[in-house]
């Protein structure tokens, strides 16, 4: 690993972490819906993280080196919708109950602040690493 | 005579280039579920160079430094002990990676400060003035 592959750690995570944001912003939009069906209700969507292997590890000592990360995919929560008694709602079931969804806005609010600090962090490596290497190649200078 | 002339600073340097990116993999898999934060050990990897052969990485183990002739020493990667436990098993902790991260940013830059003056004070013998 040399300093160039800091760029590519650090562009693997603002791509994950932007996807993370992506899901966020979704179960935000959605988190009042509704709907008759539980079935058909809105479920949260997280992003599932998992550590690239990197291939090009080439000392012997048995430990795979990791590369960035990756996305491997979009799972829905599997909670329970909460019941809610509105029989005057064109989605209510015959029994006057809608299924709301499962999102919790809170939970929510805090996975887009983490994934903004992170998204700092990494962008801070990007720029630290880019100073380094400049001042690598201007030395002597 | 030119072999050792910056000392230790010159496998510093390609070590602490390691362990940025070592530090920036650690903040990049902060979320991800069962990774373990790795670093590398410099007082253990670049002990005993004082001595006698300032350039030579003391190897405990041959299968662990596979020095080439172009190439970079690989240093010893080593798990770093979380300071609490965490819900999904993954230890990187952002504050003590980040302040691992400033001291390498420093530490790098004070091996390229010492290599310059070395540059500059060879350029000045060679030119004489």
């Amino acid at each position: 690993m040399s300093l160039f592959s800091v760029f590519n750690v650090a562009g693997s995570a603002l791509n994950a972490q932007t996807i993370r944001l992506n899901t966020t912003a979704s179960n935000l939009a959605n988190a009042e819906s509704v709907n008759g069906d539980p079935s058909q209700v809105y479920r949260g969507r997280h992003a599932v993280f998992q550590a690239m292997m990197d291939d090009s590890d080439t000392s012997d000592d048995g430990q795979d080196a990791s590369a960035g990360v990756r996305v491997l995919g979009i799972v829905e929560s599997t909670e329970p919708p909460t019941m809610s008694y509105q029989p005057n709602n064109p989605q209510a079931n015959k029994d006057g109950y809608v299924y709301m969804s499962n999102v919790n806005s809170i939970e929510e609010m805090a996975n887009m602040i983490s994934a903004n600090r992170s998204f700092s962090t990494n962008v801070e490596a990007i720029n630290t690493a880019r100073d380094l290497l400049l001042k690598t190649i201007s030395m002597g200078h | 005579m030119f072999d050792n002339i910056f000392g230790i600073h010159e496998p510093a340097l390609l070590l602490q280039g390691q362990r940025l990116s070592v530090l920036a993999n650690n903040m990049a898999n902060s979320d991800t579920p069962n990774f373990k934060a790795r670093d590398i050990d410099f007082a253990e990897v670049l002990g005993g160079t004082q001595g006698d052969a300032p350039l030579a990485l003391r190897v405990t183990n041959p299968a662990d430094l596979t020095p080439s002739e172009g190439g970079l020493p690989a240093g010893e990667l080593k798990y770093r002990n979380p300071y609490q436990a965490s819900l999904d098993g993954n230890t990187v902790e952002m504050p003590v990676e980040q302040a691992a991260f400033a001291e390498n940013n420093v530490r790098y830059q004070a091996s390229l400060n010492f290599i310059n003056g070395k540059i500059a004070l060879l350029s000045y013998a060679i030119a004489g003035q």
